[in-house]
């Protein structure tokens, strides 16, 4: 039943490195805009695109300005930050030409109806 | 194996430039340490006109931000000069004392304004027009002062006399010569250029030269050799540049009028290289921004010992950067024996054209008025191309009839050669951003590589290499029309018609009908078709929130940090002690940082979170104020008649209905509305989307002003008797902008290119008023009050508003 218990550790994956934490109900998790997850400090916020894969970066623009991303406009994988337009892959992190930088982004996986955060 | 050391001595354009293409090429070559004079990231100095004549800030011209060069490993010194090179050490020293070794240094020392050196030119308010400080004491002055003088009817004499004229001074330019430009321009071509100057406001004193610059401490005047005298505030020395070649010199470097260096970027002496204005290259120093950056592509090449081809030198071409003047000129400009010209003057039109050819081949340019040829022409020129076979028409010709033929010399240009000079965006670069990404449009180029992003004279090149490598695939008219987004082919108008005949209802309808080649669109176009749709079909379309942008989606105003203000509605900028005391509670309750009132009469709350919102709302209890929205912001009011002894009508009372009958309406861009009592006009109606100003026995309805980026007075649009006939005459006028205008177009700029007079003709007629009416308060039933709907809605608040927290995982 451990394996039920938000935000708890739920199994330890890799050796060391990454830990999966559920994170929410994937079937609840609305489409095209960003929930943020508050994990103590990291504040990271999951995308269901509208092909209802998950995916995962921190909460964080990359534009030497800063800002969130939460209330981007999403458009398939990308996702535009709200300060300053930039397009930014949600698959990789990687902002998009002309502009340059890149989010940190985490791996999601979907059990059970339920959304695994690996950090 | 220890890693080299790379000394640049200069954080300019030029040496910063090197450091890019160093880095691109091999990124770990080097230790990388840079020193820079200046308090600032290396920024683009040939945006500094732009920035006194108010098109752009200081902060926006940063072509590298602080962040850059950390995520590169590089040292950067900035306020520190170098003092000292020692070649035998190899080895700067700074004017700190800090000593840096090197393998490898690279002198970008730039140039600096030359000082005529005349008595006085030490006092307070002589200045230079080289960099950010110089910009900055122009502005200054410029706020305290009246009358100014630039020395130097130059290229940046001329640039930076218009920006002082934009900052409010009354200006004098001084030209020891009797025409402007004489470097660049023939005397048809300056006296054109003078003339409309002087329309812009301009002064000129020519063949005058400065003996003695008067006053105490602070300049107050100007004597010339001929003992004539003017005032000023303000001297601006623009008569020319110098390289900055002490700290060569001193160190035994060659030095002539610059640093000299070879075909590889070298000086005389061993691992220094000198880069940019500072550098004299075959005799010549450049100032212009292409040279340097292919002197930078060698010099990176060189420095990382792989294979180069020399620099030989370049052709420059000049444009000037003034509003409303299209000048360009490159090569020899004055006509001889040796040379035949092509001439076009058609002074109706304000157009001149000259090109100079010497043994059928083009050796100078100078346009005015029309310079959509300079890129070809530059190309010619610069190719050496034989034109023996062309005639007048079809040199001047800039090939846009001929079905858009591709030119040649795109064909025969090299993928390294430089397109785009100001963001050095090479013909390779573009033809693989065309290939890979499969653009079609000038516009989608630009976004993708930059190409054409700064001055956009390389537009139609960008155009000629598109038509080249997509070869029978490229339409003309596609190619250069203004599109809606990247996403699309299509323009405003166009998809717009498409919505009305197919009925439309979605923007996935639209994207997927009308071949959009993002399947969801970008950040431009979802927006933009979310409100035409919105628009054309008031009754049935739903509006589709995640198409919004950010502020609309939220109902708040995102600020830089992620927090979000809240400006509760005050409908006329009245109040009351109830909703005060609730703004002064909700502040407390949520350590809200800022309390401020805004520029249209209305209280703000700043730094709120973004989980905090909807219990703030809730608190407050008072509607949205749509703070954020492209829709009515505020009615600005005076008291009018029920307090003031001048008001002659209720206009307070008339603010407030205004408000209430067109809030929450999606407009093509913000609204602002401004109703005074009088003509006194406290509530500057004359800088409003819509003012009105009471007057004895009617009203006076002011539109298309603007207070903010087009400042713009607004235009009389009618007089007329009763409030009902003002609510009437304002619903039209909305309901016909809300249809014509572009998303994202303000009344200021709608008005312009639409007419005064032809919106005046529509209103007039009285069948065409009621259909819009009619047609408006059909939208106005649409809207529900979007924060108390946030909090009857869970499901809104769970989407959009609300934060999951976890404990800290522990690993």
């Amino acid at each position: 039943m451990m394996g039920k218990i938000r935000g708890k550790v739920l199994v330890i994956d890799m050796p060391q490195t990454l830990t999966k934490v559920d994170v929410g109900n994937y079937q609840t998790l609305a489409h095209q805009a960003g929930k943020v997850i508050r994990l103590g400090e990291k504040e990271i916020v999951l995308f269901k695109l509208s092909t209802g894969e998950v995916k995962a970066v921190e909460n964080k623009s990359p534009h030497p300005k800063g800002g969130t991303l939460a209330d981007g406009l999403v458009s398939g994988s990308y996702v535009y930050c709200p300060l300053y337009d930039w397009k930014i892959s949600l698959n990789d992190g990687k902002v998009q030409a002309p502009d340059e930088g890149q989010v940190k982004t985490y791996e999601v996986e979907v059990e059970d109806n339920r959304i695994l955060l690996l950090i | 194996m220890e890693k080299k050391h790379l000394v640049l001595i200069g954080n300019g354009m030029a040496g910063v430039r090197v450091i890019e293409e160093i880095l691109k090429l091999t990124p770990d070559a080097f230790h990388i340490t840079i020193f820079g004079n200046e308090p600032y990231p290396n920024y683009n100095r040939i945006q500094l006109s732009n920035v006194l004549q108010g098109k752009t800030t200081v902060d926006e011209i940063f072509l590298n931000e602080w962040e850059w060069y950390r995520e590169n490993n590089i040292t950067l010194y900035t306020n520190e000069a170098v003092a000292k090179i020692n070649p035998q050490l190899k080895t700067v020293v700074s004017s700190t004392g800090r000593i840096v070794a090197y393998d490898e240094l690279i002198i970008a020392t730039g140039s600096s304004s030359f000082i005529l050196p005349v008595p006085g030119a030490d006092k307070q308010g002589v200045t230079g027009f080289r960099d950010i400080q110089d910009c900055e004491n122009m502005m200054e002055v410029a706020r305290t002062h009246k009358k100014a003088v630039v020395i130097g009817g130059g290229l940046l004499g001329l640039e930076a006399a218009r920006g002082l004229i934009d900052l409010g001074m009354d200006v004098h330019v001084v030209h020891l010569m009797p025409h402007l430009m004489e470097r660049q321009l023939d005397e048809t071509a300056a006296i054109m250029l003078k003339e409309e100057l002087e329309a812009q406001g301009m002064k000129f004193l020519f063949e005058k030269q400065t003996s003695v610059i008067l006053g105490d401490d602070r300049v107050t005047g100007l004597r010339f050799s001929d003992g004539t005298e003017i005032e000023t505030d303000l001297v601006v020395m623009a008569v020319g540049i110098k390289p900055n070649t002490q700290l060569a010199k001193e160190a035994g470097i060659n030095v002539n009028r610059g640093i000299v260096v070879n075909d590889l970027m070298e000086t005389n002496t061993p691992n220094v290289y000198a880069v940019g204005e500072c550098a004299e290259h075959r005799e010549i120093t450049y100032g212009m921004v292409a040279p340097l950056y292919e002197q930078g592509k060698v010099l990176a090449q060189r420095i990382l010992g792989l294979e180069v081809s020399p620099y030989e030198g370049s052709v420059t071409g000049t444009q000037l950067k003034v509003s409303d003047v299209d000048l360009y000129s490159a090569g020899e400009i004055i006509d001889d024996k040796s040379t035949k010209a092509i001439k076009v003057h058609n002074e109706f039109e304000g157009i001149y054209k000259k090109i100079l050819i010497r043994d059928n081949r083009v050796v100078g340019i100078v346009l005015y008025g029309d310079t959509k040829d300079s890129t070809k022409l530059f190309r010619m020129l610069v190719d050496k191309e034989d034109v023996s076979g062309k005639t007048s028409a079809s040199i001047l010709d800039s090939g846009c009839c001929g079905g858009g033929q591709a030119d040649m010399s795109v064909d025969s240009m090299p993928d390294t050669e430089i397109v785009c000079g100001c963001n050095g965006v090479s013909k390779g670069t573009i033809v693989e951003a065309i290939q890979t990404k499969g653009l079609t449009t000038v516009d989608q180029v630009s976004s993708c590589t930059n190409a054409g992003r700064s001055c956009g004279r390389c537009k139609g090149i960008v155009g000629e290499i598109l038509a080249y490598t997509l070869g029978d695939s490229f339409d003309a008219t596609k190619a250069n029309k203004k599109t809606l987004c990247g996403c699309t082919t299509l323009s405003r108008d166009e998809v717009v018609a498409e919505i009305k005949e197919k009925g439309m209802m979605s923007t996935k309808e639209v994207m997927n009908v009308l071949g959009w080649n993002n399947e969801e669109g970008c950040s431009k176009c979802r927006p933009a078709l979310n409100y035409y749709l919105g628009m054309l079909h008031p009754e049935e379309y739903h509006d589709e929130r995640d198409s919004r942008l950010v502020n609309e989606k939220m109902h708040a105003n995102i600020q830089k940090d992620g927090t979000y203000s809240v400006v509760p509605r005050m409908y006329g900028g009245v109040t009351n002690a109830e909703d005060l005391k609730k703004i002064a509670e909700v502040t407390e309750k949520y350590n809200i940082p800022l309390v401020k009132l805004t520029g249209g009469q209305r209280i703000a709350l700043l730094g709120v979170k973004k989980e905090d919102l909807t219990n703030v709302w809730e608190d407050l209890g008072m509607p949205s104020g749509y703070a954020y929205g492209k829709t009515l912001r505020t009615v600005k009011t005076c008291v009018g008649s029920q307090f003031c002894r001048y008001g002659t009508q209720d206009t307070m009372q008339l603010g407030i209905d205004l408000e209430k009958k067109f809030e929450r309406l999606d407009t093509p861009h913000k609204f602002k509305m401004g109703v005074s009592g009088c003509p006194r006009n406290c509530a500057e109606a004359g800088i409003k989307d819509m003012g009105i100003v009471g007057i004895d026995g009617g009203f006076e309805l002011y539109v298309g002003g603007n207070g903010g980026t087009d400042l713009r007075a607004g235009d009389l649009l009618c007089t007329l008797k009763t409030e009902e006939d003002v609510m009437d005459m304002i619903s039209a006028y909305i309901q016909y902008y809300r249809e014509t205008a572009n998303y994202l177009e303000r009344t200021s700029t709608w008005i312009e290119r639409v007419g005064l007079e032809h919106v005046k003709e529509v209103l007039q007629n009285a069948e065409v008023r009621k259909e819009l009416t009619a047609k408006l308060d059909r939208s106005l039933t649409r809207y529900t009050e979007p924060w108390n709907e946030a909090l009857k809605n869970q499901q809104i608040r769970e989407k959009y508003y609300k934060t999951e927290e976890f404990p800290e995982v522990l690993v």
